[in-house]
């Protein structure tokens, strides 16, 4: 049995009509079981060009305590400063697609591995530096955040116009830090609320 | 063709109007108290990395998943066939999105750890499950009425009857996760979380409508569910069926 809707060859019956938009609401302490299957924590393949990289990381509520139930969202472009625009016939099978999805742990921790992406200079008015978008959900949050994941150790940073539109002493937080020790690993917080909260974004 | 060479939609998303989004810090939804930014948002203007999204290869031809049989048999409760289309502001399909769903079974009861409600676990019904949008941006799916269940944001607090939807659409800028309703539903005027939305006709989009045409005789009724995600100032090149 299946249900069958109206109108199944009709894709354009409501052109001329504005629908409201479907508003957000939060993904509630629940969303492992439904976004789990998509979990993506590790984006290498061996037939990947680019650098390694892994960001590790925590998210971190107003009272300073590490959430233990928050989902982060990344979406980025490849080595060479490309989005991926072949639709996939599998989601997220196969190869480099630059999404990630990844959960925090019972600990407030992140760890998401990947392959460091060029600078975005296609399509796009003015060179943007190598960056990662990031959604944050967790319940209490009615909505996503937007922000920002820029690395420590490019020089490109300087001249990258999202970078320039936030004030000088917020622009930190947007930027992931190189470890010393450790080539291609990079610790990035997400502070909610406080003193460092994280800039979030409009969009 | 080389679609990573060509620009993937010649558009930039509209604003949402005042009214949809829920405000971050909202004090009748208590856990938003404390995870909420204080600072103000900093405007961001779409760029490519915005107006680009994983895309998927939409079916052939509109598949429901059924999430109403259990290794061991048939779940408990209501059988309900829910469908609708996934489309954008000026009622545009989208086609190839992914959709995420995730829902309490009839007891009220998610099939989760954290989930401690004295309510019974049905072995099955898991409540999950995701398909894509078909090339009209259909969906549809058979599952059961989830129950509604207790929480802890204030005395004697009960969430409606809710399916939690997650969606893609075209961009970064799309992304969207929200929860579907149902109608008549009595603890809807008590429920901060769909309350955090001031504009009431943004409200009443959360809210499934029965569907006479989808109830199938003799087997569960029909619930018709559109998605609307934001438009766009220009036509997109793309998202032509």
């Amino acid at each position: 049995v299946t249900p069958q809707p109206k109108n199944p060859e009709s894709t354009a019956d409501a052109v001329a009509e504005t629908h409201l938009p479907t508003a957000y609401q939060t993904v509630g302490p629940y969303f492992k079981i439904g976004l789990e299957a998509f979990y993506r924590d590790d984006l290498t393949g061996p037939n990947t060009p680019g650098q390694v990289i892994e960001i590790v990381g925590s998210v971190i509520d107003a009272d300073g305590v590490s959430v233990p139930d928050a989902v982060l969202e990344f979406w980025h472009a490849d080595s060479e400063g490309r989005y991926q625009e072949q639709p996939q016939l599998q989601p997220f099978e196969g190869s480099f697609v630059g999404f990630g999805r990844v959960p925090t742990d019972a600990d407030g921790h992140f760890r998401f591995r990947t392959i460091k992406p060029g600078a975005v200079q296609v399509h796009t008015p003015a060179r943007q530096a190598p960056h990662i978008l990031v959604s944050v959900f967790l319940r209490g949050l009615l909505h996503r955040l937007i922000t920002r994941i820029y690395f420590s150790d490019e020089p490109d940073n300087a001249d990258d116009p999202v970078l320039g539109s936030v004030e000088a002493n917020r622009r930190n937080s947007l930027v992931a830090r190189a470890d010393p020790s450790q080539s291609g690993r990079y610790t990035w917080d997400v502070f909610l609320q406080g003193a460092s909260e994280t800039v979030f974004f409009d969009l | 063709m080389d679609s990573i060479d060509t620009p993937p939609v010649a558009a930039v998303y509209r604003k949402y109007q005042d009214g949809i989004l829920p405000a971050y810090n909202y004090p009748p939804y208590a856990s938003s108290v404390k995870r909420s930014p204080r600072q103000p948002l900093v405007p961001l203007r779409q760029t490519l990395s915005e107006l680009t999204a994983p895309r998927f290869v939409p079916p052939e031809a509109l598949s429901p998943i059924n999430l109403t049989k259990g290794p061991h048999g048939d779940a408990l409760g209501e059988r309900i066939l829910v469908s609708g289309r996934v489309l954008d502001e000026d009622g545009r399909a989208v086609p190839g999105t992914l959709v995420e769903i995730w829902q309490a079974n009839a007891a009220g009861r998610y099939l989760h750890a954290h989930d401690q409600h004295d309510a019974p676990l049905d072995p099955n019904f898991t409540g999950c499950g995701y398909f894509v949008t078909d090339r009209a941006g259909r969906f549809a799916f058979e599952t059961i009425r989830p129950g509604a269940y207790p929480w802890r944001n204030h005395y004697n607090a009960w969430r409606p009857a809710h399916i939690h939807f997650s969606v893609f659409g075209p961009a970064f800028a799309t992304r969207l996760i929200t929860q579907m309703y149902f109608p008549g539903d009595p603890l809807l005027p008590f429920d901060p979380i769909f309350n955090s939305i001031r504009l009431e006709a943004a409200r009443n989009r959360l809210i499934a409508s029965f569907n006479w045409d989808t109830t199938v005789p003799d087997y569960g009724l029909g619930y018709q569910f559109d998605i609307v995600l934001r438009g766009s100032e220009q036509t997109p090149m793309e998202n032509k069926p």
